[in-house]
C-alpha cells in the first residue's frame, strides 16, 4: 500500500514573494521619485529617470518570477485534488526555489537601488566628493607612479619575511635542552612583535633609527625603514604560519625518517618542511596580501607611496577622488590575489579529500 | 654471542610502565615473532630497538655494541637496525623512487644512478617495477607497504623491525606482503616482527615470544608455542585466536 505525505506548501510562500515584489516597485518608485525632485542640475535629472527604468525593469523581472513560483503553487494544489502527490511535490518545490529566488533578486535590486540613490542625493555630492572623474584622471598618472613605491616595499618584505619567518619557526620548535633558550627567544619575539601595531613599529623605526647616529642603519633611506618594520612585524606573523604546517605533519613521517637513520635537521629538511609548506601556501599568501595593504601605512614618515601622492592630490584640491584612485588600484592588485588563493585552498582541500 | 641483546628492559610513558623488564637474545638470521594481545608491548619494544623511544632501564646491544644509553649515535644504529610501520608512513611528497633512493644518497653516499639501479632491482623482486614514478597516494595499501619494505631495505639494515605491517591493511593484500617477508626470511635477513598473523608466525619463524602486560611470559620455537604452550595466559590467548578463526 502506498501512502504518500503531502506536498509542501508553497501558496503561503509564492504569495509573500509576489507581495514583495510588488513592494520593491513600489519602494523604487516613490524613493527614485522624491530624490529626483531633490536634483537641480538637469543632465543628473536625466540619469536619475533612466536609473529609475532600469530599477522598475528589474522589480518587473523578479515580479514575473514570483508571478511564475504562483502558478506554479497553484498548480501543486490542483495535482493535489487530483491525487498526484508526486507531481505535486515536485510543482511545490519548484515553487518555493523560485519564490525565494524572488525574495533574493528583490534584496539585491533594493540594495543596489539605494546605493545609487545615496550616490545622486544632494546633487550628487558624495560622487563629487569620492569620485570626480576629472580629479581621478588628473591625479592618475602621479598615484600609479608613487604606487610603485608600495609595489617595491611589498616584494622586498615579502622575501625578507619568506626567509625570516622561517628561521623564526625552526628556531620556536628547537628540540631539547639545548633548544630551550632559543626556544624563548623566538616565542618573545613573536609575541612582542604581534602584540606592537604595525603603524607604531614604522613610526618608531623610521622616526627612531635617524637619531641614532648608528653607523649604516641611520642613514638608510625611508624605503629600507619602512621595509625593516614591515619584516619585523610580519615575519613574527609569517613565523606562526610555517609553525602551524610544521607541527600538522603527522608524527609517524619523523618515525619513518628517522628510523632511516636520518638526523633531526636532515628530517627537517628533506621531508618535513617540504610538506609543511605546500600546506602553509595558502595562508601565506593571505598575510602577504595584508602586508601590501599595509605599505600604504608608510606616508606616517614621509614615504612617498600612492597614498602620500594622493593626499597631496586630496589637499589641494580639497577632494578626496585621487584617494579614491590609491583604493581602486589596491583593489585591482588585491583582488586577483585573494581569487588565487581561495582556488589554491579549494584544490588543498580536495587533495586532502580525495 | 647473539646479534641483538635486549637485558631487563623497562619503558614507561609517565606513569604507565609498558615494558617491565624485558630480556631476549636475537640471533643472525633468526626471526622472532613477538605475539599477544595489544598494549602487552610489542610495539613500543620494536621503537625502542631503533631507538625511537628513549628507555628507562636495562640495556641493548646491537652486534655486541651497547646501543642504549647516552652518547650513542642513533643516526648509525638506525642505519644498522631498520623499521617498517603499520602505517607505512611512506612520505607523500615524493614518489615511490625517490622515497626509496633518498636514504642510500643521501645517508650512505651512494651515487644517484646506483641508488636508482638498486632501487628498480628491489621494486622489481616486489613486482613494483613500473610504479617507480607513482605517488603514495596513488599506491593500494599494500603496494605502499610493499614500497615501505623496499625502502627499509635499500640502507642495507643487518636486521629488520616490523611492526605490525599487515594490520591496516585488506584481507585480500596481506598475501602479497607477507610473501616478501618470506623470501626475505629465506634470505636470511634478521627480523623481529610484531604481527597478529599466526599462521604466518607459525610457518616463518625461529622463535616465538609471548608478552603479556609489558612481560615476557614465554618463549620458543613455535611448535612449542603453538603447539604446547607451558603458560595459561599463552593457551588462553592462543583459544582467543583459534575461536576467532584466525589460526
Amino acid at each position: 500500500m502506498q501512502r504518500l505525505s503531502p506536498a509542501p506548501r508553497a501558496v503561503p510562500i509564492a504569495s509573500t514573494a509576489v507581495g514583495v515584489s510588488l513592494l520593491l516597485l513600489f519602494i523604487i518608485a516613490t524613493l527614485g521619485g522624491t530624490v529626483r525632485n531633490g536634483i537641480a542640475d538637469p543632465a543628473l535629472k536625466t540619469i536619475s529617470l533612466w536609473l529609475i527604468v532600469v530599477a522598475m525593469a528589474a522589480g518587473a523581472l523578479v515580479l514575473l518570477m514570483a508571478g511564475w513560483s504562483m502558478t506554479l503553487a497553484m498548480r501543486a494544489n490542483r495535482q493535489t485534488r487530483a491525487d498526484n502527490i508526486l507531481a505535486a511535490r515536485s510543482s511545490a518545490a519548484a515553487s518555493r526555489q523560485d519564490a525565494f529566488i524572488a525574495f533574493g533578486l528583490s534584496l539585491a535590486v533594493l540594495a543596489i537601488f539605494c546605493f545609487v540613490q545615496l550616490l545622486l542625493q544632494n546633487d550628487g555630492k558624495l560622487q563629487q566628493t569620492f569620485l570626480q572623474w576629472q580629479l581621478m584622471r588628473e591625479s592618475a598618472v602621479d598615484v600609479l607612479q608613487a604606487f610603485a613605491v608600495n609595489v617595491k616595499l611589498a616584494v622586498i618584505s615579502q622575501i625578507l619575511v619568506l626567509v625570516i619567518g622561517l628561521v623564526l619557526a625552526v628556531a620556536r620548535m628547537a628540540p631539547g635542552k639545548a633548544g630551550a633558550p632559543i626556544r624563548f627567544m623566538a616565542v618573545a619575539y613573536i609575541d612582542l612583535m604581534r602584540a606592537v601595531p604595525a603603524i607604531i613599529v614604522l613610526y618608531l623605526i623610521g622616526f627612531g633609527l635617524p637619531l641614532t647616529n648608528l653607523p649604516v642603519l641611520a642613514s638608510l633611506s625611508p624605503d629600507w625603514f619602512a621595509i625593516i618594520a614591515l619584516t619585523l612585524t610580519y615575519s613574527a606573523y609569517v613565523a606562526e604560519i610555517y609553525r602551524s604546517g610544521i607541527a600538522s605533519i603527522h608524527p609517524s613521517q619523523w618515525s619513518a625518517s628517522r628510523s632511516l637513520g636520518f638526523s633531526y635537521v636532515q628530517t627537517l629538511r628533506w621531508f618535513i618542511l617540504p610538506q609543511a609548506i605546500r600546506l602553509v601556501v595558502p595562508p601565506l599568501l593571505s598575510t602577504f596580501i595584508a602586508l601590501q595593504k599595509d605599505t600604504s601605512l608608510v606616508n606616517v614618515i614621509g614615504t612617498l607611496d600612492a597614498f602620500n601622492q594622493a593626499k597631496f592630490y586630496a589637499s589641494s584640491s580639497f577632494n578626496l577622488s585621487s584617494v579614491s584612485v590609491v583604493a581602486i588600484v589596491f583593489v585591482v592588485l588585491t583582488i586577483p590575489q585573494t581569487r588565487y588563493v581561495d582556488w589554491r585552498l579549494a584544490r588543498a582541500n580536495k587533495r586532502l579529500r580525495g | 654471542m647473539a646479534f641483538i641483546e635486549i637485558e631487563d628492559l623497562q619503558k614507561s610513558y609517565g606513569e604507565h610502565e609498558v615494558l617491565k623488564g624485558i630480556s631476549l637474545n636475537v640471533d643472525r638470521h633468526q626471526v622472532v615473532t613477538l605475539i599477544g594481545a595489544s598494549g602487552s608491548g610489542k610495539s613500543t619494544l620494536l621503537r625502542c630497538l631503533n631507538a625511537l623511544d628513549t628507555i628507562n632501564n636495562g640495556q641493548i646491544r646491537v652486534d655486541g655494541d651497547v646501543v642504549s644509553g647516552p652518547g650513542v649515535d642513533l643516526n648509525r644504529l638506525r642505519r644498522k637496525v631498520g623499521m617498517v610501520f603499520q602505517s607505512f608512513n611512506l612520505f607523500p611528497h615524493l614518489s615511490v623512487e625517490e622515497n626509496i633512493v633518498t636514504g642510500p644518497i643521501k645517508l650512505l653516499h651512494h651515487s644517484r644512478e646506483k641508488a636508482r639501479a638498486r632501487a628498480a632491482e628491489l621494486l622489481e623482486r616486489v613486482n613494483l617495477g613500473h610504479r617507480a614514478k607513482y605517488y603514495p597516494d596513488q599506491l593500494s595499501g599494500g603496494q605502499q607497504q610493499r614500497v615501505a619494505i623496499v625502502r627499509a631495505i635499500a640502507m642495507e639494515p643487518e636486521a629488520l623491525l616490523l611492526d605490525e605491517i599487515t594490520s591496516a591493511l585488506d584481507p585480500e593484500l596481506v598475501a602479497e606482503v607477507l610473501n616478501i617477508l618470506r623470501d626475505l626470511a629465506k634470505e636470511g635477513m634478521t627480523m623481529i616482527l610484531a604481527t597478529h598473523e599466526m599462521q604466518f608466525a607459525k610457518e616463518v619463524s625461529n622463535l616465538v615470544v609471548f608478552l603479556e602486560q609489558g612481560r615476557l611470559l614465554e618463549a620458543g620455537p613455535p611448535a612449542q608455542i603453538f603447539g604446547s604452550p607451558t603458560q595459561e595466559r599463552t593457551r588462553a590467548f592462543l583459544k582467543q585466536i583459534i575461536d576467532a578463526g584466525r589460526l
